[in-house]
């Protein structure tokens, strides 16, 4: 019973960690990825030298971090958490303190549900590599993303400022709209696997179309992918969706934030790309599926097999999952550096007028194909 | 259902102040809006956050003063600035300015228009959140003012026009660099062409917002690109040339009837290249400018000159015409008459001559000091050229005594400006930033 319970917590700071890291790495890759599209050299300041004699020998080895800039989210942070904790006369104290951590909470909560490995046996256990086992995982994940509305709305009404008010009016539109066509999208997926559970939907995805290709969800529902993925995009409020923060137009939600809680909202956009990137992962490209590995090793549709010995397969997995992810991540960076800005009617068009009924119509024909299929 | 008929739903209107400390507003002007939702029901536009006093300053100094002033008025293009003040000066003093003068003179305006409408392209598209484009673009910009540099030593504030001329002569080797900055621009151009003007997203967010009409256009008295775009076919330098534009060969781009602002991007867009064409015509009819050749008709370097003074051969080095250097290095830069009306009334004498001579000295003083400067017949002139913005008038009234009586500017985006709320109404918040953007408003020059 404790031991399932030290399990339980082990991978959920296992989990916190992955996506904490990858998040804080977000503010030094917006950085350099943007500085690499823009022609110029990002961040290469940021840093120290040592001057003590007795640690001298380490600075040429800290020269290269410092030109690649890995010390500015350091520099980052440490600006973020000395500045003044300050929050908006005429506004709701408390409810201002109270949003971003709400907001921060849900964003990482989803986490739970999306299994990063299949089940590793040790010690005559079976620890399967996912924080909570839910049957409802996809849901769960779905409710959690809905209730990250109400870190904006509190922001925005707590601030006492037109601005935040205005992006929060913005930002609970767009999520509420784009999550409809979010859900719709999904039960596709849903239909094909036939679970809500996230790690039945990727074990799913372990099979073989025609015997040779791995039948993730991208190849057997690539409307829905698509689709996913622009409304997660939307979801995650950057551009080309950042109109709940439209730098340019009104400051956002957070106009009135400052320090850490300022900080928070920033970690939580990048908790949110993390979680757009692990859930198209998860539901379309195979979660920590690599194609061909099967629980003994590389079964090749040639005939070929590799034994592979169990840790390492559980590896291959959790970095092929990990992979994934990021390259997910990279793809968001480089699109949100890309492409300008949607105004707030035309993103409702999009949403409403052609990305819904463009995803029923996905549910219609995933249903008749299903439906085909089973009755040849 | 009942209740809700007897007491229906009030709503109200937002009050949102826009600026001035707004990223958008750049802290120089100030929009008050009435909002319905994000609509925008009533715009109030309030300017005068970056006023100088640049006409009253005018008045205190002489007229050689001014010409640094002018500078700061479109920070973005100086000499354009700078060309239509000293028009109008020279105008109430009836000087001429050689020829090689004038081309010199508008191969430095379209330059600087190309910066201009470089800056105007790119900050459109950074305030629709494409902040790489906007960077692509400054990379070009970067380019154009490298040029700038090159002739003016400033890049900014170049204060390179003179009563009667130009600072100095174009610099050696201009003609290649400018070759070779042209192609790289136009480069960059065709690749944010590509980034944006089929970009779908940009398209809609430009296409029919901020749509004017010719006739309101023309009731507001707008010129310039933003006319243009709306279907004005008005250009000051076709239609009433001045300088040397008449013997150039150019394009005036129209809008194609939407009045929107994608006609006002694309109508700078090509401009721009109009502009280029102009710049490359110029340096292809400029004629030549003097070069330093000694009594046996050999071409002399500035440092070949120094070894002739060095020799002792003063006397025939200083009967030497050479080649004007802008750096203001000194040892070859000779007098400037190629570029500069020879009479000695107006012109500066150059550094050599004011530090090496007391006939320079005392031309200088009686150029600079209170009470002996430039003074022109008392009267009154409109100088006028095409900003980068539209019309850019100056209007110099003369009692005859060596300061101005007064000088007017006629700010090409106060029309415009005077409109903003106009267009504003019925528009989204979102677009207020693109609209704003496409007005192109220079505080500089507007609040002066």
């Amino acid at each position: 019973m404790w031991m399932d319970l030290a399990i339980k917590a082990g991978l959920a700071v296992v989990m916190m960690l992955i996506v904490i890291n990858i998040a804080g790495i977000h503010s030094w890759v917006e950085r350099k990825q943007s500085a690499v599209i823009q022609d110029r050299w990002g961040a290469n300041r940021a840093g120290f030298t040592l001057n003590s004699p007795l640690w001298r020998w380490l600075n040429p080895l800290l020269r290269p971090i410092i030109y690649l800039g890995l010390f500015q989210p350091i520099a980052d942070l440490l600006k973020l958490v000395a500045k003044e904790n300050w929050s908006p006369v005429g506004g709701m104290k408390w409810l201002h303190a109270v949003a971003p951590f709400l907001y921060l909470l849900f964003a990482f909560a989803g986490f739970a549900a999306i299994p990063f490995g299949d089940t590793l046996h040790v010690a005559g256990r079976d620890i399967a590599l996912q924080v909570a086992s839910l049957n409802v995982g996809f849901v769960f994940i779905f409710a959690m993303a809905g209730l990250g509305v109400y870190g904006i709305v509190l922001s925005g009404v707590s601030s006492n400022n037109n601005y935040a008010f205005l992006g929060a009016v913005r930002g609970v539109s767009q999520m509420i709209s784009y999550e409809v066509t979010l859900g719709a999208t999904v039960i596709g997926i849903v239909m094909v696997y036939g679970s809500l559970d996230m790690q039945e939907i990727v074990r799913g995805q372990g099979a073989l179309l025609w015997g040779w290709l791995p039948k993730w969800g991208v190849f057997v529902q690539p409307l829905g992918c698509i689709l996913f993925f622009t409304a997660a995009l939307a979801e995650t409020k950057r551009i080309p969706f950042d109109l709940p923060e439209g730098e340019s137009e009104i400051i956002g939600y957070f106009t009135e934030y400052s320090g850490t809680k300022f900080g928070m909202f920033l970690l939580a956009d990048f908790v949110e790309t993390v979680m757009v990137a692990a859930l198209t992962t998860t539901l379309f490209f195979g979660g920590w599926q690599f194609p061909y590995l099967q629980a003994s090793g590389f079964v090749f549709p040639w005939g070929a097999e590799v034994a592979v010995g169990h840790y390492a397969v559980v590896a291959i997995q959790v970095v092929s999952f990990l992979v994934k992810v990021i390259a997910f991540c990279w793809l968001l960076m480089t699109i949100r550096w890309t492409l300008p800005r949607f105004r707030y009617d035309q993103l409702m068009d999009l949403g409403w007028k052609r990305m819904l009924p463009v995803s029923l119509a996905n549910i219609a024909l995933t249903g008749l194909v299903i439906l085909l299929i089973e009755a040849l | 259902m009942r209740a809700i008929a007897e007491h229906p739903l009030t709503t109200r209107t937002m009050l949102l102040n826009l600026g001035p400390s707004h990223p958008s507003m750049h802290g120089v002007v100030r929009f008050v809006l009435e909002l319905d939702g994000e609509s925008i029901v009533k715009a109030d536009c309030e300017i005068g956050y970056l006023h100088r006093g640049f006409e009253k300053m005018a008045e205190q100094g002489s007229y050689l003063t001014v010409i640094p002033y002018t500078d700061r008025l479109n920070y973005v293009s100086p000499p354009i600035n700078n060309q239509g003040y000293c028009i109008a000066v020279e105008k109430l003093m009836g000087i001429t300015v050689p020829e090689r003068g004038e081309y010199v003179r508008v191969i430095m305006s379209e330059i600087g228009r190309i910066a201009d409408h470089l800056t105007c392209v790119g900050a459109a598209t950074m305030e629709l959140g494409a902040f790489t484009a906007f960077l692509y673009y400054v990379e070009a910009r970067e380019i154009i003012y490298d040029l700038i540099e090159a002739v003016t030593g400033a890049r900014l504030t170049v204060s390179f026009g003179r009563i009667g001329g130009v600072k100095a002569d174009l610099p050696d080797g201009f003609s290649n660099a400018v070759h070779k900055a042209f192609a790289r621009t136009r480069e960059i151009l065709v690749e944010c062409d590509k980034l944006l003007s089929r970009n779908r997203i940009f398209v809609d967010r430009m296409r029919d917002v901020g749509v004017f009409s010719k006739e309101r256009t023309l009731a507001y008295a707008i010129q310039g690109p933003f006319a243009r775009a709306n279907g004005v076919d008005w250009d000051l330098r076709r239609d009433q040339p001045y300088s040397i534009y008449d013997r150039l060969d150019f394009e005036v781009p129209i809008g194609d009837g939407h009045c929107d602002n994608y006609e006002r991007y694309a109508v700078r867009f090509a401009e721009m290249e109009q502009s280029m064409r102009m710049v490359e015509q110029c340096l292809e009819q400029m004629p030549k400018g003097a070069v330093a050749v000694d009594e046996s008709g050999r071409e002399l370097t500035g440092a070949d000159l120094v070894e002739e003074a060095k020799r002792g051969h003063t006397a025939q080095v200083q009967e030497l015409r050479v080649v004007a250097d802008p750096t203001l290095d000194g040892t070859h830069r000779g007098e400037i008459e190629q570029v500069t009306c020879p009479d000695k009334h107006v012109l500066l004498p150059s550094k050599e001559a004011t530090y090496g001579s007391i006939e320079g000295l005392m031309n200088h003083f009686k150029l600079v000091m209170t009470g002996h400067g430039l003074a022109p017949p008392a009267g009154e002139a409109y100088g006028v050229v095409e900003g980068a913005n539209g019309e850019l008038g100056f209007y110099v009234v003369s009692d005859g005594t060596d300061r101005p009586y007064r000088v007017r500017c006629h700010p090409p985006c106060f029309p415009i400006v005077a409109a903003i709320p106009e267009i504003l109404v019925g528009h989204m918040v979102a677009d207020i930033t693109p609209i704003f953007g496409m007005v192109n408003m220079i505080a500089g020059e507007l609040d002066r």
